[in-house]
């Protein structure tokens, strides 16, 4: 058995998997969870993810590598992402791109030394009315100029030089997340409003969740 | 065209049948054109596969006929018009309707393949040069028969190192893949072993395993077999030969009973490499691993290829001998032994390694020549020969469209693999109900119904059953699988257990899931106490003609003793001379010390084997035999089914066949046994044993025999077999283990021990134990215990083990390392075992 989920975690996996009624369709869900506890997914991770929904860790590899988003190596603290396609390819973002190697003193795709940053270059990120746009952490920032990149930078080391800064999983953060921390609120079913899984190989019947015909209308 | 992944025999090809002119369309078939002919395929029949039994070729390489279809390659693009104007549809994906016309030559479906092989070729290295592929590679031969001749890409191609082993005997060339998905599917659907997948799906898709967890499948070299391209080699061929320089046989495995169909391929007289050849009823084209490699021990130094023999001190070493010496010799010892203690002094142990042929020449020696009865082909390691041979059989194809499978003594994945794979898709695709009887858990455990019972207490657990369900697993077809499992209690329970099945559900049928190669041969061609060829009884010998009626033992109507029994005679002193046909009891016997005692008491031990073994190493006379693939002959497998073996390679030295050896002792006792071939010896099969009448060498030497011939005992003969009753397994003692030993596919076995590529990958010995019992214990993994059982006392190492319920210990047989055998004591029920911390 692999043991690399802290307790708090483990329960969290068990708890996901219980939403399901294959257990490999969690296995998603606990690649996120693996990348929000560690910042990245390891392989130690996908060995007792694959233990957790019973199937093989080269399955789990293979879909986890699929998608960019789960980083296999360790990535800084924060990860930002310059959008390089066209809308702000014309909007100045190789300006931007050169202007944040040199401020961070790294080339795309690396980490500073202290850990803190990791630049790439990304495709379009859903917001060419406001380019040239980056995602620190997956959360935008609009038209940004070369001085309101380095306020960024100065403001992220701020936060970051404050510990490991409020608690990501509250609500009232404002800052960012550290890399890996998908959202600031967690999804909880309490057991008594879940409706629970259902198996589609044995359930013929309309999903749980749809009430019974006769069901007297919700006034 | 030709596809190289699988192999042909012509005629007919095997994989997907040519329809037969003479077979009537089918009732719900399906009328369809294809290049300008009609064909009524069947209703649901991909269009692919509806074409080939057509006799029309569509170039294809990630369709493969035992997988489901995914429409990777689109190689297979023809012009498809079902109503609505024709265009390019993928035919392994479509299934045929009414109606539907199909242009496979067309403009449009041949700039479709140009385009798709241009595609395909764009990354590949085409270094076939120096690839094992090359010459038989489908891409090659496609690119040539359907690609555009050249290519407009001059840009540089993708780079990968190259290969990387993804296991101790598939290497990965991930420049040449074409991402075809034959072998994951293969390793998912089939194997059930999903340890390879697409990784970095994308620009730079690619076949990898996790990091440090390789392909460790039992069935890997089948990926080697049907990848399309040169991306997967096996290490065990790597550089070995060109496909061009290859000579091939048809030929059937002989390493387990399950009898998969084989090509054997040589290069310079040396067999190189074994290949799957798809027949319908028993492999599906699949081989394992040890089947698919094992070849590799006929080249062992371990091999014997010229007569051995010690001076009479006995102490003195084994050295070189002429055949006339060799045989003389014991020509002399047997006859000076029938002479001074008569021929009930003389015993036979083994012969499952051996033909048809072979078994009953040596069987009819032992017996018409020599006098004696006391033979046997299981080391006291199978099942009662009475049951295996009166018992209403199944087929392996019956088992599996069963409406209920009822499974014990047997983990079919480690002794049968290829009837692993066969259950499984049965079972996990076609959701047979499988009900499984066992200590520990097993392969398919988690796939079907698995009832834990204590060792000992398989009966009581299996009529449980039947008290509470049996009317209603009776009121369908039974098929049950029975195998002898561990080896730590006599087989007794699992007899029981067959005979209370057997009184609930009197129409059951059974698949006897005995291990050895030719075990079955062996038992039918009278390799068994009391049992003459055919299954017949001492009371119908006369059906055999006088040599049979006429014999010592059938006179005087005195059963011989069993293996067991021999070998209690030895120990005492009372064998003159043993002879050993292929056993190796030292390994094989489920009593270590009683096959020890054995060997030494028994007064002259002649080996007829292929290696030298560690019993042979205490033979006083060894006699080199052929092996597979060196020898013509039949073989029987568990069904029953009789199919031809293809001699290929001359035997290294002056190794012969056994049935040649058997056929000059006769001689040299002074009877002509008349036998110059083994055609000769299955014509007199054919003729006096009434099983196999209508069988004659001619059917034996007919493409039928392929797939091979279904002869089974009729069941109206003389010969019973009387059920033990149930046995009582002594109470649980809660300071005891009991012992679960069975075999793992790669032991010590001599094949396997012998062939460097498998030799590695044995485990040690180790003890599996449930990990809270471990806790109990005090000890974690990789520690060591002492275990005591009422023979002796071993220090073996633990693990922890879920798989192992608590009170019990699982120890593989035959490991390398302290030996599970030491422990048993043959004839005890359950072997119950206590723990020291040291
Ligand atoms: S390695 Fe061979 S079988 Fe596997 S996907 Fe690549 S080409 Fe297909
Ligand atoms: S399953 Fe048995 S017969 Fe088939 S390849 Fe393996 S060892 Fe040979
Ligand atoms: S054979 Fe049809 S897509 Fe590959």
């Amino acid at each position: 058995m692999t043991d690399h989920f802290t307790p708090a975690n483990l329960d969290l996996a068990h708890e996901i998997i219980g939403r399901y009624p294959v257990k490999r369709s969690a296995m998603i869900p606990l690649l996120h969870l693996a990348q929000e506890q560690d910042g990245w997914v390891t392989e130690d991770a996908m060995r007792q993810i694959a233990e957790l929904v019973e199937v093989t860790p080269a399955e789990v590899l293979g879909t986890c590598s699929f998608y960019e988003m789960f980083k296999r190596q360790p990535v800084g603290r924060f990860l930002i992402n310059i959008c390089g396609t066209l809308s702000c390819q014309l909007m100045g973002a190789e300006d931007l791109i050169h202007h944040a190697e040199q401020t961070l003193g790294i080339t795309s795709g690396d980490t500073t030394p202290d850990g803190l940053f990791t630049l790439a270059v990304a495709e379009c990120q859903a917001a060419c009315t406001e380019a040239p746009c980056l995602q620190v952490n997956y959360r935008h920032r609009y038209k940004v100029t070369p001085a309101d990149f380095d306020d960024l930078v100065e403001e992220l080391r701020r936060q970051a030089g404050e510990g490991e800064g409020p608690d990501p999983q509250s609500p009232e953060t404002a800052g960012v997340p550290r890399h890996g921390v998908l959202s600031v609120a967690r999804q909880h079913i309490p057991a008594e409003r879940a409706a629970g899984p259902s198996s589609p190989t044995t359930n013929q019947g309309p999903p749980v969740w749809m009430p019974p015909p006769d069901a007297e209308e919700p006034k | 065209m030709s596809d190289a992944t699988r192999v042909y025999r012509s005629p007919p090809r095997e994989g997907s049948p040519v329809s037969d002119p003479t077979e009537a369309p089918p009732d719900d078939g399906v009328k369809i054109t294809i290049d300008g002919r009609e064909f009524t395929a069947h209703k649901g029949e991909l269009l692919i596969a509806a074409a080939e039994r057509a006799g029309t070729y569509i170039p294809h390489f990630c369709y493969h006929s035992r997988m489901s279809p995914v429409g990777m390659c689109r190689m297979c693009l023809v012009e498809v018009d079902s109503g609505r104007g024709p265009g390019l549809q993928p035919s392994c994906m479509v299934p045929v309707s009414d109606g539907m016309v199909v242009d496979t030559e067309s403009e449009t479906t041949k700039r479709a393949q140009e385009g798709i092989l241009e595609l395909l070729l764009i990354n590949h290295p085409l270094d076939c040069p120096v690839c094992d592929k090359g010459g038989e590679c489908p891409l090659q031969d496609q690119a040539v028969a359907f690609g555009p001749g050249e290519s407009r890409f001059v840009e540089e191609k993708r780079h990968y190192e190259k290969p990387i082993p993804i296991s101790d005997l598939v290497n990965l060339d991930r420049e040449r893949c074409i991402l075809c998905d034959r072998c994951t599917r293969f390793a998912r659907e089939v194997a059930g072993d999903p340890l390879i997948s697409f990784t970095e799906r994308g620009n730079r898709t690619q076949v990898l395993t996790f990091p440090d967890d390789p392909f460790s499948s039992y069935f890997s070299g089948n990926t080697v077999q049907i990848c399309p391209v040169g991306a997967l080699t096996a290490a065990p061929y790597r550089f070995r030969a060109r496909p061009w320089d290859l000579d091939q046989v048809e030929s059937t495995c002989t390493t387990c009973s399950v009898g998969c169909r084989i090509a054997v391929q040589s290069s310079g007289d040396q067999i190189v490499r074994r290949l799957g050849v798809d027949i319908d009823p028993v492999n599906h084209g699949w081989l394992c691993d040890r089947g698919r490699f094992d070849y590799e021990s006929a080249y062992s130094p371990e091999r014997i290829t010229d007569p051995l023999m010690r001076g009479r001190a006995g102490d003195s070493e084994l050295i070189e001998a002429t055949w006339p010496a060799a045989m003389a010799a014991t020509a002399e010892t047997l006859r000076e032994a029938i002479d001074a203690h008569g021929a009930s002094s003389v015993a036979v142990l083994g012969g499952a390694r051996l033909t048809n042929e072979d078994a009953y020449t040596w069987s009819k020696l032992a017996r018409t020549v020599i006098g004696t009865d006391n033979i046997d082909s299981q080391l006291a390691d199978g099942l009662a020969a009475e049951m295996v041979l009166t018992l209403p059989r199944a087929t392996i194809d019956e088992a599996c469209s069963a409406d209920t499978v009822i499974m014990f003594g047997v983990d079919p994945k480690e002794e049968l693999p290829v009837l692993h794979l066969r259950l499984r898709h049965a079972v996990v695709e076609d959701k047979v109900p499988m009900i499984e009887f066992s200590p520990v858990e097993t392969s398919l455990s988690r796939h079907c119904r698995s009832v834990r019972h204590l060792p000992g207490a398989l009966t009581e657990s299996v009529s449980e059953l039947l008290a509470s369900e049996g009317e209603r697993i009776g009121s369908g077809s039974v098929v049950v699988v029975v195998g002898r499992g561990s080896l730590a209690g006599s087989g007794e329970d699992i007899e029981a257990a067959v005979a209370a099945i057997r009184q609930a559900i009197p129409h059951a049928t059974f698949l006897p899931a005995l291990r050895r190669g030719n075990v079955m041969g062996a038992l039918q061609m009278g390799l068994s106490p009391g049992i003459l060829p055919g299954g017949l009884a001492f009371s119908e010998a006369d059906r055999l003609g006088e040599d049979w009626a006429g014999s010592q033992p059938v006179v005087s109507d005195e059963p011989g003793l069993d293996a067991a029994g021999i070998l209690a005679a030895a120990a005492a002193g009372r064998v003159a001379v043993l002879i050993l046909l292929g056993a190796d009891p030292l390994a094989d016997v489920p009593d270590r010390d009683l096959a020890e005692r054995a060997l030494a008491g028994a007064g002259t031990v002649v080996a007829v084997d292929t290696h030298l073994t560690v019993s042979a190493r205490r033979a006083h006379v060894v006699l080199p035999a052929s092996g597979p693939g060196e020898k013509a002959g039949t073989t029987t497998n568990l069904e029953g089914r009789i199919s031809r073996l293809g001699p290929k390679v001359t035997p290294p030295g002056t190794a012969r066949p056994d049935w040649m050896i058997a056929v000059e002792l006769a001689d040299r006792l002074g009877v002509d046994m008349g036998f110059a071939d083994s055609r000769r010896i299955w014509d007199e099969i054919s003729t006096v044993v009434p099983m196999f009448s209508d069988c004659p060498v001619e059917r034996i030497e007919s493409p039928e025999a392929q797939d091979g011939i279904l002869c089974r005992p009729a069941g109206d003969g003389d010969l019973r077999w009387d059920p033990p009753a149930a046995v009582a397994a002594p109470p649980v003692d809660a300071y005891a283990l009991r012992l679960v030993s069975s075999r793992k596919l790669y032991d010590q076995a001599t094949m396997t021990a012998n062939s460097p590529s498998l030799a590695g990958l044995a485990e040690e010995s180790r003890v599996r134990l449930n990990p809270r019992e471990l806790d109990r214990l005090g000890v974690t993994d990789g520690g060591r215990l002492a275990f005591v059982s009422p023979r002796t006392r071993i220090i073996a190492t633990v693990s922890g083990d879920e798989k192992v319920p608590r009170g019990v210990m699982a120890m593989t047989f035959n490991a390398a390392g302290p030996a599970a055998s030491e422990l048993i004591e043959l004839g005890t029920v359950v072997t119950e075992v206590r723990v020291e911390t040291l």
